[in-house]
Protein backbone atom coordinates (compact mmCIF):
# COMPACT_ATOMS: atom_id res chain seq x y z
CA UNK A 1 0.00 0.00 0.00
CA UNK A 2 1.20 3.49 -0.80
CA UNK A 3 1.97 5.60 2.23
CA UNK A 4 3.00 8.76 0.44
CA UNK A 5 2.26 9.82 -3.10
CA UNK A 6 3.54 13.07 -4.58
CA UNK A 7 2.60 13.90 -8.17
CA UNK A 8 3.94 16.75 -10.26
CA UNK A 9 4.52 19.08 -7.34
CA UNK A 10 5.47 22.66 -8.22
CA UNK A 11 6.09 25.46 -5.78
CA UNK A 12 7.37 29.03 -5.95
CA UNK A 13 8.02 31.20 -2.96
CA UNK A 14 6.16 34.54 -2.84
CA UNK A 15 9.39 36.30 -3.85
CA UNK A 16 9.26 34.42 -7.18
CA UNK A 17 12.01 31.93 -6.42
CA UNK A 18 10.87 28.56 -7.73
CA UNK A 19 11.87 25.78 -5.36
CA UNK A 20 10.08 22.73 -6.77
CA UNK A 21 9.85 21.98 -10.48
CA UNK A 22 7.53 18.98 -10.68
CA UNK A 23 8.43 16.42 -8.05
CA UNK A 24 7.10 12.87 -8.37
CA UNK A 25 7.68 10.48 -5.51
CA UNK A 26 5.88 7.47 -4.14
CA UNK A 27 6.75 5.72 -0.87
CA UNK A 28 5.23 2.38 0.13
CA UNK A 29 4.21 1.47 3.63
CA UNK A 30 7.09 0.30 5.80
CA UNK A 31 9.75 1.69 3.46
CA UNK A 32 12.65 3.77 4.72
CA UNK A 33 13.72 6.32 2.12
CA UNK A 34 16.62 8.77 2.26
CA UNK A 35 16.10 12.11 0.54
CA UNK A 36 19.53 13.29 -0.56
CA UNK A 37 20.51 16.53 -2.19
CA UNK A 38 22.80 19.51 -1.94
CA UNK A 39 21.97 22.65 0.02
CA UNK A 40 19.28 24.67 -1.68
CA UNK A 41 17.90 21.71 -3.62
CA UNK A 42 14.40 22.21 -2.24
CA UNK A 43 14.51 19.47 0.41
CA UNK A 44 13.04 21.55 3.22
CA UNK A 45 10.40 23.01 0.91
CA UNK A 46 9.40 19.50 -0.10
CA UNK A 47 9.26 18.37 3.52
CA UNK A 48 6.95 21.27 4.44
CA UNK A 49 4.58 20.08 1.71
CA UNK A 50 4.28 16.63 3.24
CA UNK A 51 1.97 17.73 6.02
CA UNK A 52 0.37 20.67 4.28
CA UNK A 53 2.28 23.50 5.98
CA UNK A 54 2.97 24.56 2.41
CA UNK A 55 1.37 25.69 0.22
CA UNK A 56 -0.77 28.31 1.88
CA UNK A 57 -4.35 28.43 0.54
CA UNK A 58 -4.77 30.18 -2.84
CA UNK A 59 -1.08 30.43 -3.47
CA UNK A 60 -0.11 31.14 -7.06
CA UNK A 61 2.69 28.93 -8.32
CA UNK A 62 1.54 25.93 -6.29
CA UNK A 63 0.60 22.90 -8.37
CA UNK A 64 0.39 19.15 -8.05
CA UNK A 65 -0.76 16.99 -5.20
CA UNK A 66 0.44 15.29 -2.03
CA UNK A 67 -1.47 12.24 -0.83
CA UNK A 68 -0.80 10.58 2.51
CA UNK A 69 -2.35 7.15 3.07
CA UNK A 70 -5.00 7.91 0.45
CA UNK A 71 -5.88 11.32 1.88
CA UNK A 72 -5.12 14.32 -0.32
CA UNK A 73 -3.65 17.45 1.29
CA UNK A 74 -5.86 20.38 0.35
CA UNK A 75 -4.91 23.74 1.89
CA UNK A 76 -8.57 24.71 2.09
CA UNK A 77 -9.78 21.53 3.83
CA UNK A 78 -8.79 22.07 7.46
CA UNK A 79 -10.16 18.76 8.76
CA UNK A 80 -8.17 16.79 6.19
CA UNK A 81 -5.09 18.86 6.99
CA UNK A 82 -5.39 18.06 10.69
CA UNK A 83 -5.57 14.36 9.90
CA UNK A 84 -2.57 14.65 7.56
CA UNK A 85 -0.58 16.39 10.28
CA UNK A 86 -1.37 13.51 12.58
CA UNK A 87 -0.31 10.95 9.98
CA UNK A 88 2.93 12.72 9.05
CA UNK A 89 5.33 13.39 11.91
CA UNK A 90 7.91 16.06 11.06
CA UNK A 91 11.07 16.14 13.14
CA UNK A 92 12.80 19.46 12.52
CA UNK A 93 16.55 19.77 12.29
CA UNK A 94 17.03 21.97 15.35
CA UNK A 95 15.39 20.42 18.43
CA UNK A 96 15.21 23.91 19.95
CA UNK A 97 12.69 24.76 17.24
CA UNK A 98 10.64 21.73 18.09
CA UNK A 99 10.77 21.68 21.88
CA UNK A 100 9.11 24.84 23.11
CA UNK A 101 7.41 23.92 26.38
CA UNK A 102 8.99 24.13 29.84
CA UNK A 103 9.23 20.36 30.41
CA UNK A 104 9.84 17.32 28.22
CA UNK A 105 6.60 15.72 29.38
CA UNK A 106 4.48 18.69 28.29
CA UNK A 107 6.24 18.90 24.97
CA UNK A 108 5.65 15.24 24.16
CA UNK A 109 2.02 15.67 25.28
CA UNK A 110 1.49 18.73 23.07
CA UNK A 111 0.75 16.86 19.83
CA UNK A 112 -1.57 14.18 21.23
CA UNK A 113 -3.32 16.80 23.40
CA UNK A 114 -4.01 18.75 20.21
CA UNK A 115 -5.61 15.56 18.91
CA UNK A 116 -7.98 15.71 21.88
CA UNK A 117 -6.39 13.09 24.14
CA UNK A 118 -6.38 13.67 27.87
CA UNK A 119 -5.92 12.06 31.26
CA UNK A 120 -4.54 8.53 31.52
CA UNK A 121 -4.68 8.00 27.76
CA UNK A 122 -2.50 11.07 27.19
CA UNK A 123 -0.04 10.00 29.91
CA UNK A 124 0.23 6.55 28.33
CA UNK A 125 1.03 8.08 24.93
CA UNK A 126 3.74 10.23 26.47
CA UNK A 127 5.28 7.31 28.36
CA UNK A 128 5.21 5.05 25.30
CA UNK A 129 6.80 7.67 23.04
CA UNK A 130 9.56 8.41 25.54
CA UNK A 131 10.17 4.70 26.05
CA UNK A 132 10.65 4.22 22.29
CA UNK A 133 13.50 6.70 22.28
CA UNK A 134 14.86 5.65 25.69
CA UNK A 135 14.23 9.04 27.29
CA UNK A 136 11.83 8.07 30.07
CA UNK A 137 14.11 9.34 32.80
CA UNK A 138 14.21 12.94 31.50
CA UNK A 139 10.42 13.31 31.50
CA UNK A 140 10.33 16.12 34.04
CA UNK A 141 13.47 17.96 32.94
CA UNK A 142 13.55 21.16 30.94
CA UNK A 143 14.51 20.68 27.26
CA UNK A 144 17.30 23.26 27.42
CA UNK A 145 19.04 21.27 30.15
CA UNK A 146 19.46 18.21 27.92
CA UNK A 147 22.33 17.39 25.58
CA UNK A 148 21.76 17.79 21.84
CA UNK A 149 21.53 14.02 21.39
CA UNK A 150 18.91 13.78 24.11
CA UNK A 151 16.97 16.73 22.73
CA UNK A 152 16.90 15.18 19.28
CA UNK A 153 15.58 11.92 20.72
CA UNK A 154 12.90 13.82 22.63
CA UNK A 155 12.02 15.67 19.42
CA UNK A 156 11.46 12.29 17.76
CA UNK A 157 9.27 11.30 20.72
CA UNK A 158 7.12 14.44 20.32
CA UNK A 159 5.94 13.20 16.92
CA UNK A 160 5.89 9.49 17.81
CA UNK A 161 3.34 10.42 20.49
CA UNK A 162 0.96 11.37 17.68
CA UNK A 163 1.13 7.81 16.33
CA UNK A 164 2.26 8.83 12.83
CA UNK A 165 2.20 6.64 9.74
CA UNK A 166 5.06 8.49 8.13
CA UNK A 167 8.02 9.84 10.06
CA UNK A 168 9.93 12.63 8.31
CA UNK A 169 13.32 13.54 9.74
CA UNK A 170 15.28 16.62 8.67
CA UNK A 171 19.02 16.01 9.04
CA UNK A 172 18.67 13.74 12.08
CA UNK A 173 22.40 13.11 12.46
CA UNK A 174 23.66 16.69 12.15
CA UNK A 175 25.97 17.87 14.94
CA UNK A 176 25.68 14.64 16.91
CA UNK A 177 28.74 12.96 18.36
CA UNK A 178 29.44 9.48 16.95
CA UNK A 179 27.87 7.68 19.88
CA UNK A 180 24.69 9.77 19.89
CA UNK A 181 24.53 9.31 16.12
CA UNK A 182 24.71 5.53 16.44
CA UNK A 183 22.20 5.43 19.31
CA UNK A 184 19.74 7.46 17.26
CA UNK A 185 20.25 5.09 14.31
CA UNK A 186 19.43 2.10 16.53
CA UNK A 187 16.27 3.82 17.76
CA UNK A 188 15.17 4.74 14.24
CA UNK A 189 15.82 1.23 12.92
CA UNK A 190 13.51 -0.19 15.59
CA UNK A 191 10.58 2.11 14.88
CA UNK A 192 7.75 0.36 13.03
CA UNK A 193 6.88 3.32 10.80
CA UNK A 194 7.47 4.43 7.24
CA UNK A 195 10.35 6.86 7.22
CA UNK A 196 11.59 9.63 4.98
CA UNK A 197 14.96 10.98 6.05
CA UNK A 198 16.46 14.17 4.65
CA UNK A 199 20.23 14.06 4.98
CA UNK A 200 23.70 14.88 3.69
CA UNK A 201 25.12 12.08 5.80
CA UNK A 202 25.47 9.41 3.12
CA UNK A 203 26.75 6.59 5.40
CA UNK A 204 23.75 7.25 7.62
CA UNK A 205 21.46 6.93 4.61
CA UNK A 206 23.13 3.62 3.74
CA UNK A 207 22.77 2.34 7.29
CA UNK A 208 19.11 3.32 7.73
CA UNK A 209 17.45 3.39 4.33
CA UNK A 210 17.26 0.70 1.69
CA UNK A 211 16.14 3.25 -0.90
CA UNK A 212 17.43 6.73 -1.72
CA UNK A 213 16.23 9.56 -3.92
CA UNK A 214 18.30 12.55 -4.98
CA UNK A 215 16.53 15.88 -5.15
CA UNK A 216 18.33 18.61 -7.08
CA UNK A 217 17.08 21.90 -8.45
CA UNK A 218 13.55 21.04 -7.43
CA UNK A 219 13.37 17.71 -9.27
CA UNK A 220 13.95 14.07 -8.41
CA UNK A 221 17.24 13.35 -10.16
CA UNK A 222 17.72 9.73 -9.14
CA UNK A 223 15.75 7.04 -7.34
CA UNK A 224 17.03 3.58 -6.46
CA UNK A 225 18.61 1.28 -3.87
CA UNK A 226 20.88 3.32 -1.62
CA UNK A 227 23.90 1.14 -2.23
CA UNK A 228 23.64 1.55 -6.01
CA UNK A 229 23.16 5.29 -5.80
CA UNK A 230 26.10 5.74 -3.45
CA UNK A 231 28.30 3.61 -5.71
CA UNK A 232 27.66 5.86 -8.69
CA UNK A 233 30.41 8.44 -8.17
CA UNK A 234 29.57 10.37 -11.31
CA UNK A 235 25.94 10.73 -10.26
CA UNK A 236 26.92 11.90 -6.77
CA UNK A 237 29.43 14.41 -8.13
CA UNK A 238 26.85 15.82 -10.53
CA UNK A 239 24.56 16.65 -7.59
CA UNK A 240 27.17 17.98 -5.19
CA UNK A 241 27.08 14.90 -2.96
CA UNK A 242 30.25 13.35 -1.58
CA UNK A 243 31.11 10.28 0.40
CA UNK A 244 33.34 10.78 3.44
CA UNK A 245 37.03 10.16 2.86
CA UNK A 246 37.86 6.47 2.75
CA UNK A 247 34.23 5.32 2.72
CA UNK A 248 33.19 2.75 0.11
CA UNK A 249 29.54 1.71 0.19
CA UNK A 250 30.29 -1.69 -1.37
CA UNK A 251 32.59 -2.66 1.47
CA UNK A 252 30.02 -2.16 4.24
CA UNK A 253 27.27 -4.58 5.12
CA UNK A 254 24.12 -3.15 6.60
CA UNK B 1 26.24 24.50 27.97
CA UNK B 2 26.72 25.82 31.45
CA UNK B 3 23.09 26.82 31.76
CA UNK B 4 21.97 27.22 35.35
CA UNK B 5 19.56 24.56 36.50
CA UNK B 6 18.01 26.58 39.31
CA UNK B 7 15.19 29.05 39.03
CA UNK B 8 16.24 32.47 40.24
CA UNK B 9 13.12 33.19 42.24
CA UNK B 10 12.00 29.78 43.44
CA UNK B 11 12.87 28.41 46.88
CA UNK B 12 12.65 24.64 46.73
CA UNK B 13 10.75 23.49 49.80
CA UNK B 14 7.78 21.33 50.64
CA UNK B 15 5.32 23.37 52.63
CA UNK B 16 1.59 23.98 52.78
CA UNK B 17 2.05 27.14 50.75
CA UNK B 18 4.18 25.43 48.11
CA UNK B 19 1.52 22.77 47.59
CA UNK B 20 -1.39 25.17 47.11
CA UNK B 21 -2.68 25.34 43.53
CA UNK B 22 -1.05 28.27 41.69
CA UNK B 23 -4.32 30.00 40.77
CA UNK B 24 -5.28 30.06 44.48
CA UNK B 25 -1.99 31.70 45.42
CA UNK B 26 -2.16 34.28 42.64
CA UNK B 27 -5.70 35.28 43.57
CA UNK B 28 -4.80 35.46 47.28
CA UNK B 29 -1.70 37.60 46.64
CA UNK B 30 -3.69 39.94 44.41
CA UNK B 31 -6.51 40.30 46.95
CA UNK B 32 -4.02 40.93 49.75
CA UNK B 33 -2.32 43.65 47.70
CA UNK B 34 -5.66 45.33 47.01
CA UNK B 35 -6.42 45.38 50.75
CA UNK B 36 -2.98 46.88 51.48
CA UNK B 37 -3.44 49.60 48.88
CA UNK B 38 -6.93 50.40 50.19
CA UNK B 39 -5.62 51.03 53.72
CA UNK B 40 -5.46 54.70 54.86
CA UNK B 41 -1.81 55.68 55.24
CA UNK B 42 -2.21 57.03 58.77
CA UNK B 43 -3.07 53.60 60.20
CA UNK B 44 0.48 52.59 61.01
CA UNK B 45 -0.53 49.76 63.36
CA UNK B 46 -2.66 48.15 60.63
CA UNK B 47 0.37 48.00 58.32
CA UNK B 48 2.24 46.40 61.21
CA UNK B 49 -0.42 43.72 61.39
CA UNK B 50 -0.08 43.07 57.63
CA UNK B 51 3.67 42.71 58.04
CA UNK B 52 3.08 40.11 60.76
CA UNK B 53 0.80 38.16 58.38
CA UNK B 54 3.48 38.08 55.67
CA UNK B 55 6.12 37.13 58.20
CA UNK B 56 3.97 34.24 59.40
CA UNK B 57 3.47 33.21 55.77
CA UNK B 58 7.22 33.32 55.10
CA UNK B 59 7.91 31.19 58.17
CA UNK B 60 5.21 28.73 57.10
CA UNK B 61 6.74 28.47 53.61
CA UNK B 62 10.26 28.14 55.07
CA UNK B 63 11.68 30.99 53.02
CA UNK B 64 15.03 32.12 54.48
CA UNK B 65 14.82 35.68 55.86
CA UNK B 66 18.06 36.69 54.14
CA UNK B 67 16.69 35.50 50.80
CA UNK B 68 13.62 37.71 51.26
CA UNK B 69 15.72 40.69 52.36
CA UNK B 70 18.05 40.42 49.35
CA UNK B 71 15.23 40.12 46.82
CA UNK B 72 13.56 43.17 48.42
CA UNK B 73 16.35 45.32 46.97
CA UNK B 74 14.39 45.46 43.73
CA UNK B 75 12.28 48.06 45.52
CA UNK B 76 15.18 50.53 45.85
CA UNK B 77 14.23 52.90 42.98
CA UNK B 78 10.84 53.41 44.60
CA UNK B 79 12.44 53.96 47.98
CA UNK B 80 14.48 56.75 46.42
CA UNK B 81 11.30 58.45 45.20
CA UNK B 82 9.74 58.02 48.62
CA UNK B 83 12.78 59.61 50.28
CA UNK B 84 12.69 62.62 47.97
CA UNK B 85 9.03 63.43 48.58
CA UNK B 86 9.46 65.04 52.06
CA UNK B 87 11.95 67.51 50.60
CA UNK B 88 9.94 68.62 47.61
CA UNK B 89 6.27 68.44 48.64
CA UNK B 90 4.42 71.69 49.38
CA UNK B 91 2.40 72.47 52.50
CA UNK B 92 3.07 72.74 56.26
CA UNK B 93 6.63 71.90 57.35
CA UNK B 94 8.07 70.12 60.34
CA UNK B 95 11.68 69.94 61.53
CA UNK B 96 13.51 66.63 61.86
CA UNK B 97 17.24 66.59 62.77
CA UNK B 98 17.50 70.22 61.72
CA UNK B 99 15.96 69.60 58.28
CA UNK B 100 12.76 71.23 57.25
CA UNK B 101 10.46 68.53 55.84
CA UNK B 102 6.94 68.75 54.44
CA UNK B 103 4.39 66.86 56.56
CA UNK B 104 2.38 65.96 53.46
CA UNK B 105 5.58 64.71 51.82
CA UNK B 106 6.48 62.59 54.83
CA UNK B 107 3.11 60.88 54.75
CA UNK B 108 3.33 60.53 50.98
CA UNK B 109 6.78 58.95 51.22
CA UNK B 110 5.66 56.62 54.01
CA UNK B 111 2.64 55.64 51.94
CA UNK B 112 4.78 54.60 48.95
CA UNK B 113 7.38 52.92 51.13
CA UNK B 114 5.09 50.76 53.27
CA UNK B 115 2.63 49.79 50.55
CA UNK B 116 5.45 49.10 48.10
CA UNK B 117 7.33 46.97 50.61
CA UNK B 118 4.29 44.92 51.55
CA UNK B 119 3.43 44.45 47.87
CA UNK B 120 6.96 43.34 47.04
CA UNK B 121 7.00 40.96 50.01
CA UNK B 122 3.78 39.22 49.04
CA UNK B 123 4.92 38.99 45.42
CA UNK B 124 8.23 37.49 46.55
CA UNK B 125 6.43 34.97 48.73
CA UNK B 126 4.34 33.98 45.72
CA UNK B 127 7.42 33.67 43.51
CA UNK B 128 9.35 31.73 46.13
CA UNK B 129 6.62 29.14 46.53
CA UNK B 130 5.50 28.75 42.91
CA UNK B 131 7.53 27.58 39.90
CA UNK B 132 7.44 30.02 36.95
CA UNK B 133 5.58 27.56 34.78
CA UNK B 134 3.01 26.94 37.51
CA UNK B 135 2.46 30.69 37.74
CA UNK B 136 1.57 30.63 34.04
CA UNK B 137 -0.71 27.66 34.54
CA UNK B 138 -2.41 29.56 37.35
CA UNK B 139 -2.81 32.70 35.24
CA UNK B 140 -4.25 30.58 32.47
CA UNK B 141 -6.79 29.01 34.82
CA UNK B 142 -7.74 32.46 36.07
CA UNK B 143 -8.66 33.17 32.44
CA UNK B 144 -5.80 35.54 31.71
CA UNK B 145 -5.66 36.17 27.93
CA UNK B 146 -3.93 33.21 26.25
CA UNK B 147 -1.84 35.48 24.05
CA UNK B 148 -0.16 36.86 27.16
CA UNK B 149 0.36 33.55 28.97
CA UNK B 150 1.71 31.97 25.78
CA UNK B 151 4.16 34.80 25.21
CA UNK B 152 5.33 34.52 28.82
CA UNK B 153 5.69 30.76 28.42
CA UNK B 154 7.83 31.17 25.31
CA UNK B 155 9.96 33.69 27.15
CA UNK B 156 10.48 31.18 29.94
CA UNK B 157 11.56 28.53 27.47
CA UNK B 158 13.67 30.58 25.07
CA UNK B 159 15.35 33.10 27.34
CA UNK B 160 18.17 30.69 28.07
CA UNK B 161 18.46 29.59 24.44
CA UNK B 162 18.75 33.24 23.43
CA UNK B 163 21.19 34.10 26.21
CA UNK B 164 23.27 31.13 25.13
CA UNK B 165 23.24 32.30 21.54
CA UNK B 166 24.25 35.80 22.62
CA UNK B 167 27.06 34.34 24.71
CA UNK B 168 28.38 32.30 21.79
CA UNK B 169 28.24 35.32 19.49
CA UNK B 170 30.11 37.38 22.04
CA UNK B 171 32.83 34.76 22.47
CA UNK B 172 33.18 34.53 18.69
CA UNK B 173 33.56 38.31 18.55
CA UNK B 174 36.12 38.39 21.32
CA UNK B 175 38.03 35.59 19.59
CA UNK B 176 38.45 37.92 16.65
CA UNK B 177 39.96 40.55 18.90
CA UNK B 178 36.89 42.67 19.45
CA UNK B 179 37.54 44.44 22.75
CA UNK B 180 34.61 46.72 23.46
CA UNK B 181 35.49 48.75 26.53
CA UNK B 182 34.44 52.20 25.45
CA UNK B 183 31.21 53.58 24.13
CA UNK B 184 32.59 54.26 20.64
CA UNK B 185 33.52 50.60 20.30
CA UNK B 186 29.96 49.49 20.75
CA UNK B 187 29.37 48.78 17.06
CA UNK B 188 30.09 45.04 17.22
CA UNK B 189 27.75 44.65 20.16
CA UNK B 190 25.00 46.66 18.48
CA UNK B 191 25.12 44.75 15.21
CA UNK B 192 25.28 41.54 17.23
CA UNK B 193 22.05 42.57 18.89
CA UNK B 194 20.53 43.19 15.47
CA UNK B 195 21.46 39.78 14.16
CA UNK B 196 20.27 38.18 17.39
CA UNK B 197 16.90 39.82 16.77
CA UNK B 198 16.76 38.50 13.21
CA UNK B 199 17.77 35.04 14.38
CA UNK B 200 15.11 34.98 17.10
CA UNK B 201 12.55 36.16 14.58
CA UNK B 202 13.47 33.35 12.21
CA UNK B 203 13.53 30.87 15.06
CA UNK B 204 10.05 32.03 16.02
CA UNK B 205 8.89 31.20 12.53
CA UNK B 206 10.44 27.72 12.67
CA UNK B 207 8.98 27.05 16.13
CA UNK B 208 5.57 28.05 14.80
CA UNK B 209 5.91 25.67 11.84
CA UNK B 210 6.93 22.86 14.17
CA UNK B 211 3.94 23.59 16.41
CA UNK B 212 1.54 23.65 13.48
CA UNK B 213 2.97 20.33 12.32
CA UNK B 214 1.76 18.89 15.59
CA UNK B 215 -1.74 20.23 15.21
CA UNK B 216 -1.49 23.64 16.91
CA UNK B 217 -4.43 25.84 16.03
CA UNK B 218 -3.83 28.87 18.24
CA UNK B 219 -4.77 27.55 21.67
CA UNK B 220 -2.69 25.36 23.92
CA UNK B 221 -4.58 22.15 24.66
CA UNK B 222 -6.13 22.24 28.12
CA UNK B 223 -5.15 18.61 28.73
CA UNK B 224 -1.51 19.71 28.99
CA UNK B 225 -1.95 20.89 32.57
CA UNK B 226 -5.05 19.18 33.85
CA UNK B 227 -3.56 18.07 37.17
CA UNK B 228 -3.87 19.66 40.63
CA UNK B 229 -6.76 22.02 40.07
CA UNK B 230 -7.45 24.12 43.17
CA UNK B 231 -10.03 22.31 45.31
CA UNK B 232 -12.62 24.11 47.43
CA UNK B 233 -10.46 23.38 50.49
CA UNK B 234 -7.42 24.94 48.80
CA UNK B 235 -9.41 28.02 47.89
CA UNK B 236 -10.60 28.27 51.49
CA UNK B 237 -7.03 27.95 52.78
CA UNK B 238 -5.78 30.51 50.27
CA UNK B 239 -8.53 32.93 51.27
CA UNK B 240 -7.31 33.05 54.89
CA UNK B 241 -4.57 35.61 54.16
CA UNK B 242 -6.60 38.26 52.27
CA UNK B 243 -9.68 37.74 54.46
CA UNK B 244 -7.62 38.21 57.61
CA UNK B 245 -6.08 41.37 56.15
CA UNK B 246 -9.50 42.67 55.10
CA UNK B 247 -10.89 42.01 58.58
CA UNK B 248 -8.03 43.96 60.14
CA UNK B 249 -8.65 46.79 57.69
CA UNK B 250 -12.39 46.95 58.41
CA UNK B 251 -12.04 46.70 62.20
CA UNK B 252 -9.05 49.02 62.75
CA UNK B 253 -8.38 50.73 59.44
CA UNK B 254 -11.61 52.66 59.03
CA UNK B 255 -12.58 52.92 62.68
Amino acid sequence: MTSLDITDLHYSYPDGHQALHGVNLSVSEGERVALLGPNGAGKTTLVLHLNGILPAPNMPGAQGSVTVGGLKADPRDRAALAEIRRRVGLVFQDPDDQLFLPTVREDVAFGPANLGLKGAELDARVDDALAWVGMTEVKDRAPHHLSLGQRRRVAVATVLAMDPQLLVLDEPSSNLDPQARRELAEILLNLPVTMLMVTHDLPYALQLCERSVILDEGRIAADGPTREILSDTALLAKHRLELPFGFTPLATTP
Amino acid sequence: MGAGHAHAMYVHQHSLVHHLAPEVKIAAALAFTVVVVATPRERVAVFGAYAVIILALAVLSRIPALWLAKRCLIELPFVATALLLPFFAAGPKTTVLGMSLAVEGLWGGWNILIKGTLGVLIALTLAATTLPRDLLVGLDRLKAPQAITQIAMFMLRYLEVLADEARRMRIARLSRLDDPRFLWQVKGFATGLGSLFIRSYERGERVFLAMRSRGYTGRLPAALHAETLGSARQWAAGAIVPVLAAAILIIWGYA
